[in-house]
C-alpha cells in the first residue's frame, strides 16, 4: 500500500517528508509499547502510535520503518521531526484513535506482520 | 586474528530523548561498510535495547562496536546497579522498569529477550552493586 493511501484512509496530515509518499508499505504494527515493536521484523512498514517522544523515531529508524501514524490528534515535537527529516521517514497525523485507525488499514488490505521467532 | 573495526560510544545516561543516539551513529557506519541490511538491523536493534537498558536502569555507560571478518561483537558496559537475577530478566514481559518508564514506551520487559533475538551470541556478566556488560554477536552468514 502507498503511504498517500494511507494518508487517505486516515484523512490524516503530513508532518513531514511529504516527498515519500509515493513509497509502499507492506505491512503495520500498531502499539504504544516500543519494545513490541522492536520484536516485530520487517522493513516497509508502518508505525501506528499513540506515543511521542523522540524514541518513537529511533525505533522506526532502528526497524527501516518508513512511515509514522500519529493517531488521536498527537502532534510529534520539533526534535521529533526533526530526527524524521534526518531519516526520511514521513511522518502523518489523525484524529482517528488507534483501533479505528488499524482497522481502516487492515480491512483495506494492509496486514500485520508476524514476530520473528527466537 | 583478522583486522577489527571498532567503533566505541560513550552513552550518555542522563537524557533519555538523546538515548538511541550511539545506535543511529553506528548504524549510519555500519551502512557505509557495505553490510547488508538485514545484518544492520539486527545490530542495530539489539544495540538500541541495551542503550536503552542503560540510560533506564544504569545512568549510562558504554557501547563498543567491532566489526569482524565473520560477525560483529557489540559490548555494552555500564557501572549501574547489576542484575540480581539474569534467568528472571531474561523473561519475557519481567521488567524492573518504573511507570514512568513504561509511560516513555518502554519497560515492557522486552528488552533483553529482544536482544537474544536478534543476535546468535549473547553473555551477560552482571555484578550487583558493580555493573553489568553484556556481549552479542550476530555472525555474517
Amino acid at each position: 500500500m502507498k503511504i498517500s493511501a494511507i494518508k487517505d484512509l486516515l484523512e490524516a496530515d503530513v508532518v513531514c517528508n511529504e516527498e515519500g509518499l509515493n513509497r509502499h508499505v507492506y505491512s503495520a504494527c500498531g502499539s504504544d509499547m516500543m519494545s513490541d515493536v522492536l520484536a516485530f521484523v520487517k522493513d516497509q512498514a508502518v508505525l501506528l502510535t499513540g506515543l511521542v517522544n523522540s524514541q518513537v523515531i529511533r525505533t522506526a529508524e532502528m526497524m527501516d520503518m518508513n512511515c509514522i501514524v500519529f493517531v488521536r490528534s498527537k502532534v510529534p515535537t520539533a526534535e521529533m521531526i526533526e530526527l524524521a527529516k534526518d531519516s526520511g521517514i514521513v511522518l502523518l497525523t489523525t484524529t482517528k484513535r488507534m483501533y479505528e485507525a488499524c482497522g481502516i488499514l487492515f480491512s483495506n488490505g494492509l496486514v500485520s506482520n508476524r514476530v520473528k521467532d527466537a | 586474528m583478522p583486522d577489527v573495526l571498532n567503533f566505541h560510544f560513550e552513552v550518555d545516561g542522563d537524557d533519555f530523548k538523546s538515548a538511541g543516539h550511539a545506535s543511529f551513529i553506528c548504524k549510519k557506519n555500519l551502512r557505509q561498510l557495505g553490510i547488508s541490511p538485514e545484518i544492520i538491523r539486527r545490530v542495530s536493534i539489539a544495540m538500541y535495547e541495551g542503550e536503552i537498558n542503560m540510560v533506564i536502569h544504569a545512568r549510562g555507560g558504554s557501547a563498543d562496536v567491532n566489526v569482524y571478518e565473520d560477525c560483529i561483537e557489540i559490548i555494552l558496559a555500564d557501572k549501574g546497579p547489576g542484575i540480581k537475577n539474569i534467568k528472571q530478566a531474561m523473561q519475557e514481559g519481567y521488567s524492573t522498569a518504573t511507570d514512568n518508564i513504561r509511560s516513555l514506551g518502554f519497560g515492557a520487559g522486552m528488552g533483553l529477550p529482544n536482544m537474544k533475538r536478534y543476535t546468535d551470541y549473547m553473555d551477560i556478566k552482571s555484578t550487583v552493586g558493580e555493573g553489568t556488560t553484556i556481549t552479542m554477536k550476530v555472525n555474517f552468514e
